[in-house]
């Protein structure tokens, strides 16, 4: 249990949190029309006559967008409901040309699922309620004309999922963790790209507040949030809102918001006394949707391994830490790398994958994804290939660079995309092993440092570090620091 | 052959004079085309389309003469319900709402029909939106039924709606087939009206895409022509899988014309008891016990059938259809074609009350009311849930009779054709027209209106053959049985 609570004049509240997701569905076309659904196309260049409600135009489900909802509810291991059915919401709008959006309200293809999350240190589940598949409305612009707006139907259409969770969260930093493990096992699904920039991830966010042990407050919706940030940000001040108006005396409306990122603060849009009637009824226009135990059976197969149990397997199974594991599982992008990465090096070191993941995975989080982050690239721009990556770490794992040498041959990767053994042999940066020329150094470093060699052999055993250093420092950097400390210990006595 | 002559002939007449070379296409559409710009008095066209009709006929007339494969259709004109989208041909379901849409697309049942040869004479008259059962409620005026009673009177009769342009054309014999389309009734009785055939498919037979809609769940195109066989041989061109209409039913379309028969034996005909309702004129009474007699005639066994949710019948379809009109009609709010009223200083809001204000007429204003109250939060369960509910008892009663039964014998509508303004006042007494025929919508079955003998004042009346879903042959059959024997050969006499 989260101990998260707000403090109030009148002692601690507790915040209670709930989060409707809109995922865009990724298929090549539309939920009920062939028209093409790619990001920042110009504006009404995507739409069918469908679309458009021009009259005598008919929906029929784009099948594709089915499996990607059944695919997302089999990852949160959720009820796949057999048989659902399309509805009509009923409004008016100008970027709603049907006068109707296509939802599913009374019988969702998904029913009951759940998602576990780790937020300030405690696990927890979070219960799915539904899972429903609807379409989304075209747009209004207001700023293209003094007088009159225009209307883009480029998304009028475009498939969504709408992810219901349970009011179960009770922090902020949960509903970050719900929206964080949402977000990677869509991407690890494949079925939304959780690109929360371009709107293909949105989220509106209930929040209540009440004492402890108290029931359920009267809850808002905030619209719309579109990052984990802005998110935890909407419920920390919608709470503190709502806690600052019961102390003064008022009462919780329940309404629709706004979150404003620059004001850091939400503000009412529409109230329930203007709510609309939606006058829902179910769409004549189309069959109920019946799923096949086939097609269920191929949603199944064709899903990938999810995030817990990859979790699992790279700390069990791989002996992945504990850190480096929640990096690299925390994006598909990252496990498909890693996993590359993974068979590389195994093969190119003749080793089992599970002997070199230790090694493979503090290189990609410490190294790869530090240089990444220093030059702004993501993982899937980096300009280090897989390849490349496997190849540094058998010249590690073979003696040819030490850890620091290593650090020099990938910063010149990373600056230059070069192969690691090209750049060991153009700049000579090879570890050496050869005795007889750390010998040398290390009598010229005892001979430079005469009162140490006295202070350490009368017992100062600290300064053993300190000749370490001169010698490798004088090789620069190149020899081998086992071999260093096996020659410096025979010859300090 | 002459002019009059070939305006006299049906589909078949046509298709098969033309293939045996006893005239041209283009003589046929000339002879329509004339005769469709002598009557405007009956205004059954919105749009005439001479143009259409010539270019098709032209095509007939050299895949002819390149002895290329005709299409079942070659040579033949049809009215088209102006409620079906046309390619480059105004569409606007006689509304105002609509008024000047040129659609950039063709419905899939006129490109059917085309692509069998067929050509446009031009785009027939309807009530609103489809919304009616006299055709006064359309935007460009009423349809003046062809038919006089034998009083003098001459009081204009309604053709029946909502295809009553369809009606009016192929019973003035100024079309030799139209295009219908059947909410609750709407081929059945305004043929009924105008003493012609109408057929009515099963739900799923013929595409809705391309239809203007006006209840989905209900709304299926058919054939109205001058008989059976030209009623089998339209609807076999109109029918077919469409994967753009998801509600399209994927079978084949059996060779309907090829197999009529109007020999019943073996077959059992139901009557159905609650269709006896009170008040019903004894010469409809009289038509219904004639019929019975016909199909004995025809060798068929005659069984009682219980319906006993008929009397729901008219009072969930007027849940339904308008639930579903109110969300249909939604689309048509003045952003993206047809009307815009704008009044200076209007917001968004204002625009859409402004338009629809300005675009929908009384009924259609009438029927959305409706269904948004019906579909409403508040009353969704009271009204709406428990129609969904008795439509499904209504659908039950008739999959119980089809055990005792092949086809169903009743009356199409409880009386003959009424005067325009007769009934527009009274909204009820005017939906109590679709008595006998919304059962079957509801249930999606076919059904088909044949004309089965005159009133004492001169007017048609028919009877109405229900089948079981896809029996569409099983419904034609009986219905070629009934005009055999009733020998119907009456005609409006021209006045126009």
């Amino acid at each position: 249990m989260s101990t998260y609570t707000i403090e109030g004049a009148t002692g601690p509240w507790e915040v209670v949190i709930g989060l409707e997701v809109h995922a865009q569905i990724v298929s090549n076309a539309k939920l009920f029309s062939g028209a093409a659904t790619a990001f920042g196309a110009e504006p009404n260049t995507q739409v069918s006559l469908v679309d458009a409600a021009m009259p005598g135009m008919l929906p029929v489900l784009n099948e594709e967008c089915v499996r990607q909802a059944v695919r997302t509810g089999m990852a949160i291991k959720a009820q796949i409901n057999k048989w659902s059915r399309f509805d009509r919401k009923n409004y008016f709008y100008a970027d709603l040309p049907q006068g109707y959006q296509i939802s599913q309200l009374y019988h969702p293809i998904v029913g009951e699922g759940a998602i576990e999350i780790e937020a300030d240190g405690v696990t927890k589940t979070v219960g799915v309620e539904r899972i429903h598949i609807e379409q989304d409305a075209g747009k209004l612009m207001h700023d293209q004309h003094p007088t009159s707006s225009y209307v883009d139907l480029n998304r009028s259409g475009v498939a969504l999922m709408e992810i219901v969770s349970r009011p179960d969260m009770s922090s902020p930093a949960e509903a970050g963790a719900y929206l964080r493990k949402l977000r990677a096992i869509l991407r690890y699904v494949g079925s939304c790209d959780g690109n929360m920039e371009e709107g293909s991830m949105r989220a509106d966010v209930n929040v209540s507040v009440r004492k402890k042990g108290a029931p359920f407050g009267t809850r808002t919706e905030t619209k719309n949030v579109n990052s984990v940030r802005f998110v935890m940000a909407a419920i920390e001040g919608e709470a503190r809102r709502q806690i600052d108006v019961i102390e003064e005396g008022g009462t919780i409306v329940q309404e629709t918001r706004l979150y404003d990122p620059n004001r850091n603060e939400t503000r009412s849009m529409r109230s329930k006394e203007d709510a609309h009637d939606y006058r829902y009824f179910p769409d004549p226009d189309l069959l109920p949707l019946e799923l096949s135990d086939e097609f269920l059976a191929e949603c199944a197969a064709s899903l990938p391994e999810l995030p817990d149990a990859k979790i699992a397997r790279y700390r069990e199974v791989l002996g992945v830490s504990a850190g480096n594991t929640e990096v690299v599982t925390a994006d598909v992008a990252n496990t498909r790398w890693f996993e590359a990465l993974l068979r590389e090096a195994a093969a190119k070191q003749g080793k089992s994958e599970a002997d070199v993941a230790k090694a493979a995975s503090n290189w990609l989080v410490s190294d790869l994804f530090g240089g990444l982050n220093r030059v702004g690239k993501s993982i899937e721009e980096s300009p280090i290939s897989v390849a490349q990556g496997a190849e540094l770490l058998a010249l590690i794992a073979d003696g040819t660079l030490s850890g620091s040498l290593s650090k020099q041959v990938f910063e010149i990767m990373l600056e230059t995309g070069d192969d690691p053994a090209k750049i060991v042999e153009e700049k000579g940066l090879k570890q050496t092993s050869d005795t007889g020329a750390i010998e040398a150094v290390i009598a010229e470093v005892m001979a430079a440092n005469e009162d140490k060699v006295a202070d350490y052999r009368g017992g100062k055993d600290k300064l053993f570090g300190f000749f370490v250093g001169q010698t490798m420092k004088a090789m620069g950097g190149k020899a081998n620091p086992g071999v260093v400390n096996d020659l410096l210990k025979k010859a300090l006595g | 052959m002459t002019a009059t002559n070939l305006t006299d002939l049906g589909i078949a007449g046509i298709r098969d004079g033309f293939r045996a070379g006893t005239f041209s296409a283009r003589e046929v559409a000339d002879a329509f085309n004339a005769a469709v710009a002598g009557a405007d008095a009956l205004n059954a066209f919105i749009v005439k389309t001479p143009d259409h009709a010539i270019a098709a006929a032209d095509a007939a007339d050299k895949a002819r003469a390149d002895g290329a494969d005709l299409g079942a259709l070659a040579g033949v004109p049809l009215g088209i319900k102006d409620l079906f989208c046309t390619e480059g041909y105004q569409t606007t379901a006689a509304s105002g709402m609509l008024g000047g849409f040129v659609p950039t697309y063709e419905s899939t049942v006129t490109a059917k029909l085309f692509g069998a040869g067929a050509g446009m004479l031009g785009k027939l008259n309807l009530d609103q939106f489809a919304m009616g059962s006299s055709n006064e409620t359309s935007a460009f005026g009423n349809v003046i039924s062809p038919w006089r009673r034998n009083d003098s009177g001459n009081a204009p009769l309604a053709p029946g709606g909502s295809s009553g342009g369809s009606s009016a054309a192929v019973a003035a014999r100024i079309a030799p087939g139209a295009t219908g389309t059947d909410t609750g009734g709407s081929i059945r009785q305004p043929a009924a009206f105008t003493g012609i055939s109408g057929i009515k498919p099963t739900y799923g037979r013929c595409s809705r895409w391309g239809t203007v809609a006006f209840a989905s769940s209900l709304d299926q195109a058919g054939a109205m022509a001058h008989d059976v066989r030209d009623c089998a041989i339209m609807l076999e061109a109109m029918s077919g899988f469409d994967a753009k209409d998801s509600t399209s039913v994927e079978l084949s379309v059996p060779n309907w014309e090829a197999a009529l028969s109007a020999d019943l034996k073996g077959k059992k005909v139901g009557i159905p008891k609650e269709y006896r309702v009170d008040g019903m004129p004894a010469d409809i009474e009289a038509l219904w016990q004639q019929g019975i007699a016909w199909m004995k005639d025809a060798g068929a066994e005659i069984v009682e059938v219980s319906l006993p949710h008929t009397k729901y019948a008219l009072p969930t379809y007027y849940i339904i259809a308008p639930a579903e009109a109110s969300s249909n009609l939604a689309r048509y709010d003045g952003v993206r074609y047809g009307l815009r009223d704008l009044p200076d200083g209007a917001n968004l809001q204002d625009m859409y009350a402004a338009t629809r204000a300005a675009g929908f007429g009384a009924e259609v204003k009438r029927r959305i009311m409706i269904g948004t109250y019906v579909l409403s939060a508040g009353f969704y369960d009271a009204y709406y849930t428990k129609a969904q509910k008795v439509r499904a008892l209504i659908a039950r009663d008739f999959a119980q009779a089809w055990e005792k039964c092949d086809v169903l014998l009743t009356p199409t509508a409880p009386s003959a054709a009424f005067a325009l303004g007769e009934k527009s006042a009274d909204p009820l007494a005017m939906y109590l027209n679709d008595v006998f025929t919304v059962p079957s919508s509801l249930a999606g079955l076919p059904a088909m209106s044949v004309p089965g003998g005159l009133d004492p004042q001169g007017l048609p009346l028919g009877l109405q053959i229900i089948g079981k879903p896809f029996d569409e042959q099983g419904v034609l059959n009986a219905s070629l049985a009934i005009e055999q024997r009733a020998g119907f050969a009456a005609r409006p006499g021209k006045w126009w």
